[in-house]
């Protein structure tokens, strides 16, 4: 890994030309973990020239020459956004999201982007046309998903950082797999616009960066209100690289989960968690147990409402406009296009989320899971009336092997437990490496907080990280 | 759009056995400038797909973001029919796959509606009213234009994609094909008079769907409905449903029974033909729009619409009832075009003296001569280059008889091409009407010396000749003679001979 905290602390002995220069061969000898489906070397190189000049002239911008990869879900005009899928493999987006206009502005090198599960569909990132991502420490292990490319990218060396989003937990888990920070802020608060919707309740731009810093200093670049979203909250770009920095309060509550919310947990999380609890305790934290209720929902509530924002987010691709299009009669294009241009499992929650919501079915499961949501939501709000964070496992178990659970998914949406509670409650959540398994992959523990207090959650995640020494 | 008759050529109206129960749903397609969602101009007649973006193209990615004119619009109409607002209202997505449909699904309005449980009056014939409940009124985005018409292939064009619309659902008050007209005309006349859609039916910026089931007269149970699309003019409106209920009526009589299902009007046969079964209706999938927040209408926001609604056509047809004493039925012909009537507004104020029998010269005036004109050139009355003022003095110099009606007419020939005022072009022209007795009596009695024998044959008992003496004289003044006086004179005269 390299920190963006570390080059700037070489300029200008190290110039961010010679540094995207680095990244890139990292990327070229680094193929085989098939992380990136399209480099953006040329304007990579001109961004970093214009950084020199920057840096030379003393009027650095606040991301200036930060070497950032993008998942293939985040919109970049004029470089292909395929959401590894046949659908988009060609489709060219005519705007920037707004993040990515962001990021420029802020003076960030977009080096690429990055390979992910088809849609930000899976949890292993075994489900792109372009192939899988590779675990960066074992070759036969999943790097997690859906934004597996990016949380390689930035686990690899590959680049300084790196935006996924997260649906579900699709920042997070792939940052627990990988052993990098992975931030999912509050709904509304980084915009959706350009971000190709999965879930637009839930979707969420998140970011993975080696340390809390450098989470911090994009988090402040990319966030605010965008005229673009109308769910962004209404609230300034946010603050916390100087939140960051403080040291925690004298007093404050963690709260953990009961044991029975612990249950399927695997003996390499528990052991990591028990220690970070002792890593709490020792930095002066009250330890309070709290219950987010209705956990036997979690999964179902989010495959039900997820996937029923899916089937109708998705209709658009139809073949007609853009994208695959398979010839044949007007009432056959769409059809046709939509067989063979979407993979098995967008095809698997596409169907899931129609059924959801066919007359007749809507109220016994899209009605319930909303007022599951509702109650979610509730019971998050009391916790944090008395708890400053809550500190729980991001995933029950570390990174599992390619294959493993590709024909259960079943078994794939439960690796998803501990993360999309969040999503659910619109909370921000974040997933710090923690420690590692008895095998020696990356574990990783997630810290929760208060809708909109994304800044004092980073707070807590940078000294905990810290704390843990990983 | 001018003549209100409706021909009742339904069975149900004269049929005391049935009735028809029928409720409407109207697309009004708003005059915003832009889009619903997106900055596009909602113009039409651009080129094909060049009012596009990638928000109303559906382009991976972009989201909406609400137009709030679009807003402002619908309370217009949402108050101007007595309907309830909801402050907080929020918008779904309906759910189905057509090419020219870019996202997969409209943008629309489910549960709670932000315009709800409202009312319009409808006239019926003698100046009876009834009240038609108005279920709800709610915003969508209009889909694109598929055309199929062409050798080559179908194509699309997505420019009218993400134009708004407000649909107003009414209650199932309406009882025949007469009503059912009515409704529709005054559904046309109040959002034209809001100025929100140009209410055209043909076109397709007002567009009507009908559902309609029949029941014993007297029953408080719903019959089982059909629902009839492709009402594209206010003629097929009244025909498809009339056809309708006696289609319904027939197949109970005959021991059948109605089922549920979609029909569509064919106009070339006159018939309403099956469209899709009930199996086959769309499920929607209804469910709220993620991506936009709520739409929060405070009642600031209620309050100033409120006051500037303008007035509406059933008001203004009672006041210029009653202020200008027109009848009924002028009254109803200008209120159905609101610049028509803004024009004799104009026109009766710049009147110098402002009496009823003014008023109702001025508007014999407009129903006659201006609207044959209006008529023969097809255009509206904001196209006719005419002061209101002139229509004023023309009227006032016949009504004062200083010129006759049929000079009068000359003369607004002449305004119509050059623009002069009526007084002025009298003068010039010394077309004011001969009204000094003096000089008529010399010109009837010089006609009545020429003509000694028709003077002879008319004593004798031949009256209709009475005629001929009168057009002689007019000819012997160059028709300026007023021919009041001239019978007057000539009756007097000839009685002295």
């Amino acid at each position: 890994m390299k920190s963006y905290e570390e080059f700037l602390r070489s300029i200008p002995q190290k110039s961010c030309i010679d540094e995207t220069h680095d990244f890139l061969g990292e990327i070229s000898r680094k193929q085989e973990l098939n992380a990136f489906i399209t480099l953006n070397e040329e304007n990579a190189v001109c961004a970093a020239a214009e950084s020199d000049v920057r840096f030379a002239d003393g009027r650095p911008r606040s991301l200036e020459g930060m070497i950032v990869a993008l998942k293939d879900n985040i919109a970049t005009a004029g470089i292909r956004t395929t959401c590894a899928s046949k659908m988009l493999e060609n489709y060219v987006p005519v705007s920037n999201a707004s993040v990515a206009d962001s990021l420029r502005e802020s003076g960030a090198v977009v080096i690429g982007k990055t390979n992910m599960d088809e849609f930000a569909m899976g949890s292993s990132n075994e489900n792109s046309v372009f192939g899988a991502v590779a675990h960066p420490l074992n070759a036969d292990y999943v790097p997690g998903g859906s934004s597996g490319g990016s949380a390689v990218a930035v686990a690899a060396g590959m680049a300084h950082a790196a935006l996924g989003t997260d649906t579900g937990g699709s920042v997070r888990q792939p940052a627990a797999f990988c052993g990098v920070v992975g931030f999912k802020p509050s709904y509304g608060r980084i915009s959706r616009s350009g971000v190709v919707a999965f879930a637009s309740s839930f979707d969420q731009i998140g970011i993975f960066a080696p340390d809390v810093y450098s989470t911090a200093r994009i988090f402040d670049a990319v966030s605010g209100r965008d005229r673009r979203d109308s769910t962004t909250a209404d609230l300034p770009p946010a603050q916390s690289f100087d939140t960051v920095r403080r040291p925690l309060p004298e007093h404050f509550t963690v709260a953990t989960l009961p044991d029975d919310q612990l249950e399927g947990c695997d003996e390499d999380v528990m052991c990591v968690y028990r220690r970070s609890l002792e890593i709490w305790l020792s930095a002066g934290a009250k330890i309070m147990t709290a219950t987010i209720p209705h956990s036997e929902a979690w999964i179902p509530a989010y495959y039900v409402l997820a996937t029923a924002e899916a089937s109708s987010n998705l209709a658009r691709f139809d073949g007609i406009r853009y994208g695959c299009r398979v010839a044949g009669d007007y009432d056959d294009i769409t059809v046709a296009s939509r067989s063979q241009g979407f993979g098995a499992e967008v095809k698997r929650r596409i169907m899931l989320g129609t059924y959801v919501l066919s007359s007749g079915y809507y109220d016994s499961y899209f009605g319930k899971a909303q007022r599951a949501r509702r109650l979610i939501y509730d019971g998050y709000a009391s916790i944090f009336e008395k708890a400053d964070i809550l500190f729980l496992p991001t995933t029950p178990t570390p990174a599992f092997r390619r294959g493993e659970k590709i024909n259960d998914p079943v078994a794939m949406y439960l690796s998803d437990y501990f993360t999309v509670s969040a999503n659910l409650a619109g909370i921000p959540a974040v997933s710090v490496p923690a420690g590692e398994s008895a095998g020696g992959m990356p574990v990783g523990m997630q810290l929760q907080a208060r809708r909109y207090d994304d800044e004092r959650l980073l707070q807590f995640a940078r000294c905990f990280q810290e704390s843990a020494k990983i | 759009m001018t003549e209100s008759i409706v021909s009742n050529t339904s069975i149900v109206e004269t049929n005391s056995e049935y009735e028809a129960v029928i409720g409407l749903e109207v697309h009004a397609q708003l005059l915003t400038e832009s889009k619903a969602f997106c900055g596009c101009s909602s113009d039409f007649g651009a080129l094909p797909n060049t009012n596009v973006c990638p928000v109303c193209l559906g382009h991976p990615g972009s989201l909406p973001k609400l137009n709030r004119n679009l807003v402002e619009f619908i309370l217009k109409m949402g108050l101007a029919t007595g309907c309830k607002i909801r402050e907080h209202s929020i918008f779904s997505r309906k759910n189905y796959f057509y090419a020219d449909l870019p996202k997969g699904y409209q943008i629309s309005q489910y549960s709670d509606p932000i315009c709800y449980d409202g009312k319009i009056e409808i006239e019926l014939g003698d100046g009876a009213t009834k009240r038609i409940g108005i279920t709800r009124i709610h915003m969508e985005e209009d889909t694109g234009k598929s055309i199929h018409d062409l050798d080559i292939d179908t194509l699309i064009d997505y420019n009218r994609c993400g134009v708004p619309l407000i649909e107003i659902v009414s209650e199932p008050d309406i009882r025949s094909a007469t009503e059912a007209y009515q409704y529709l005309m005054q559904i046309r006349q109040i959002v034209m008079y809001l100025g929100i859609c140009d209410g055209n039916l043909e076109e397709g910026s007002l567009r009507c769907d009908a559902n309609v089931s029949v029941r014993k007269r007297g029953s408080t149970k719903f019959g089982v409905k059909t629902e009839v699309k492709n009402l594209n003019s206010f003629r097929n409106v009244e025909k498809a449903i009339g056809y309708e209920t006696d289609r319904q009526i027939a197949l109970i009589k005959s021991g059948g029974f109605v089922t549920q299902e979609t029909r569509m009007w064919d106009a070339s046969s006159q018939q309403t033909k099956l469209m899709r079964s009930k199996e086959q209706a769309h499920d929607y999938r209804y469910f709220p729009e993620p991506d936009l927040a709520g739409v929060y209408v405070n009642a600031e926001w209620v309050e100033r619409v409120k006051s500037v609604l303008p007035e509406l056509p059933m008001e203004r047809k009672q006041r210029f009832m009653n202020f200008y004493g027109l009848p009924r039925y002028d009254a109803g012909i200008f209120v159905e075009d609101k610049s028509l009537s803004d024009f004799f507004e104009r026109c009766a104020g710049e009147l110098e003296t402002k009496s009823a029998d003014r008023f109702k010269a001025v508007s014999n005036w407009i129903m006659t001569e201006v609207m044959r004109i209006l008529s023969d050139r097809k255009i509206g009355i904001n196209e006719l280059a005419v002061l209101p003022k002139h229509i004023a003095e023309l009227v006032e110099l016949f009504v004062g008889e200083v010129v006759s009606s049929k000079i009068a007419k000359e003369i607004f020939s002449d305004v119509l091409a050059n623009g002069k005022s009526p007084k002025v072009i009298v003068s010039e022209k010394n077309l004011a009407q001969i009204s000094d007795v003096a000089q008529i009596e010399k010109a009837v009695s010089e006609i009545l010396a020429a003509n000694g024998d028709n003077v002879e044959k008319y004593k004798a008992g031949k009256t209709n000749l009475f005629g001929f003496f009168v057009s002689q004289t007019l000819k012997a003044t160059g028709g300026r003679a007023n021919p009041r006086i001239v019978t007057e004179e000539l009756q007097r005269q000839l009685n002295a001979v």
